[in-house]
């Protein structure tokens, strides 16, 4: 790269930061009136700049509520957005599942509250790098799930969760790959104050404890009504097909730059296959379908980026031309595979693509644009079955195949193939 | 694109010498990315980070796996780790020793490469006199500018001193400076053999 090839310097608004550094930011700049939270890798860099901020009187009126566990921090974040605060808060991995039983409550007590799953694994084995395994687990949970592709897309993506959940008074998960987006430094526009203030109104609560008016919330409800509830909560769930789409045209307005709606779409117009996927990993298929269309092959790639509600018309629509579909997941449903690619099925009806299931990343494995060639090589050739898992190191699991055949006292797997592989302590170097 | 992988041991300031190396490239103008190889980091444990920088912007999320430029902050790591794998046969290699790279057991391997992209500093000394500590993560930065020209000494300079403060920004600013100045010099006497 020569100097003279290279553009003026950036204009002022744009930053060089840390994506968990843009996310607090743009949590701060909706003015959070509550954040309970508790520290968990690869979530921590968020919280501790909004604990930062809240001590400095960056963010003020704001209360920082360090509490014991996950599990404390929803129950907090509940009892603050039912008093008709914003409330937020941030978790991973583990700390996700801890608070499983509270997020169903917040949803079924329609309670806006915005919170950032950092994705990581789940154990055992423990592991502290990124996949979907987390959000994944909770897919079903009554939240509202958005993946971010990009830093850009997640602190956007804020703006977008805050004003959707008190819209729809429905809580809101931002899904960002952890350590690979919370953790990389990149070019961004982080909002202003004035364009989230422009975009996101003060709370008004639709239901909210007042001992001036007091009212009861979370009844027990029996067989006479509960379908009645859990049905009105899936209707309204569905509204955010429509309202994510009328936000974000107005989202990008405010911002001035492009906003992803319920999909992203990648030279798909003439695609016969095409990749889905959700999350940082579509930027690496968008440079290997770059790579193979200029090899004349037709292919493209399908984000999705409203997970929940799941959109299976618009998903529908983009695969309307499809022959070959080829879903790229981070997360494993032990007992039948894909997760996404089940939604995608769903979404197909009498359309006769075929869908295939890759399981790639899981645990931090990097998912790199020259398996990513292989596969797609592999797919439109029809050499690929119909479910693989990406760079498998398939002679490490036979020995320890032949292992537990042998003898039945064969010890711990993963243990076994720590040893097999000459590792002593996990980590990638 | 250029493809920056920097090695060291958890301490070293492996992840922060990315980052500043991508805030020095923003500054100049350029799309840059900087993550660490998020592990588990403990004192004294192999680390890498990586940096990518682009005049368009960067999409790819995987590791730098066939990087342009390597930052070896600590030489210890040299025959423990595969620090070169993948580099380009025209990369370029920055490795933090006082001796050369045929003192280090280096001769043979450099061969398949071009030896005037490959040098060694003594970037711990260098910030032990700015400093009072040996702190080299950013006095390679200086000298990574005056290698390759990926990004300027100022643009370093002042990804410096956004990040500290007080004497530790000035410390690590002429840590940097003297740096930049040794491997132009070291590449003048290549220039002029």
């Amino acid at each position: 790269m020569r100097p003279s090839a290279r553009r003026s310097r950036c204009s002022p608004v744009l930053e060089q930061i840390e994506g968990s550094r843009a996310v607090a930011a743009a949590v701060a700049r909706c003015r959070p009136e509550v954040i309970p939270a508790y520290p968990i890798s690869p979530q921590t860099h968020i919280v501790e700049a909004l604990s930062a901020m809240v001590k400095t009187g960056e963010l003020a009126p704001c209360e920082y509520i360090n509490v014991e566990s996950e599990y404390a921090a929803m129950s907090v974040a509940i009892g603050a957005s039912a008093t008709g605060a914003r409330a937020y808060t941030a978790t991973a991995s583990q700390g996700l599942l801890y608070m499983a039983e509270a997020l169903y409550n917040a949803s079924g007590l329609g309670l806006p509250i915005v919170m950032t799953v950092a994705n990581r694994a789940i154990g055992a084995p423990i592991n502290i790098w990124n996949d979907h395994s987390d959000s994944m687990s909770q897919r079903d949970c009554g939240w509202i799930q958005l993946y971010a592709e990009s830093n850009q897309e997640a602190a956007d993506m804020h703006l977008l969760a805050f004003r959707l959940a008190e819209e729809l008074s429905l809580p809101v998960m931002v899904c960002m790959d952890g350590f690979i987006l919370t953790h990389a430094f990149e070019r961004l526009d982080c909002p202003t104050q004035e364009q989230a203030d422009a975009f996101l109104p003060p709370y008004e609560p639709r239901q909210v404890l007042d001992p001036a008016e007091p009212v009861s919330i979370g009844a027990m409800v029996g067989p006479e009504a509960f379908t009645e509830v859990k049905y009105l909560a899936h209707l309204r769930q569905m509204q955010a097909l429509e309202a994510i789409p009328e936000l974000s045209a107005e989202l990008a307005t405010v911002l001035g730059r492009e906003q992803g709606a319920l999909l992203s779409s990648y030279r798909l117009d003439d695609a016969d296959t095409v990749v889905v996927a959700l999350g940082s990993v579509l930027g690496t298929i968008e440079d290997t379908v770059d790579s193979l269309r200029e090899r004349g092959v037709a292919i493209g790639a399908l984000g999705i980026k409203a997970f929940r509600p799941f959109p299976l018309e618009d998903v529908r629509a983009a695969l309307g031309r499809a022959t070959r579909v080829v879903v790229i997941e981070k997360a494993l449903a032990l007992g039948i595979g894909g997760i996404l690619a089940q939604n995608v099925r769903n979404s197909l009806g009498s359309h006769s693509a075929v869908v295939h299931t890759v399981i790639a990343g899981l645990g931090g494995r990097p998912i790199t644009e020259r398996s990513l060639t292989t596969l797609f090589e592999e797919a439109v050739t029809g050499r690929l079955a119909p479910m693989t898992f990406l760079d498998l190191n398939s002679e490490l699991v036979e020995r320890e195949l032949e292992r537990a055949g042998a003898r039945r006292r064969s010890g711990p797997h993963a243990e076994n193939m720590l040893r097999d592989i000459g590792v002593v302590a996990a980590g990638p170097v | 694109m250029f493809q920056v992988r920097i090695h060291g041991r958890g301490g070293q300031g492996v992840v922060t010498a990315a980052e500043l190396l991508s805030v020095a490239a923003f500054d100049d103008g350029l799309h840059a990315q900087a993550f660490p190889s998020f592990g588990s980091e403990r004192t004294g444990a192999p680390v890498v980070a990586f940096c990518r920088i682009d005049e368009h912007a960067i999409r790819s999320r995987e590791p730098v796996s066939i990087p342009d430029a390597l930052i070896v902050q600590d030489p210890t790591l040299l025959h423990q780790v595969d620090v070169f794998g993948g580099l380009r046969p025209e990369g370029y290699v920055l490795i933090n020793s006082g001796l050369s790279l045929g003192e280090l057991g280096l001769g043979d391997w450099t061969a398949e490469f071009r030896s005037e992209r490959l040098l060694t500093v003594a970037a711990s000394e260098i910030s032990r006199g700015h400093l009072g500590r040996p702190r080299p993560n950013a006095a390679l930065l200086g000298g990574l500018a005056a290698l390759t020209g990926i990004v300027s000494l100022e643009a370093i300079v002042r990804a410096i001193e956004s990040r500290f403060a007080g004497k530790l920004a000035d410390g690590n600013v002429a840590a940097a400076r003297e740096c930049h100045e040794t491997v132009r010099a070291a590449l003048e006497v290549f220039a002029g053999a």
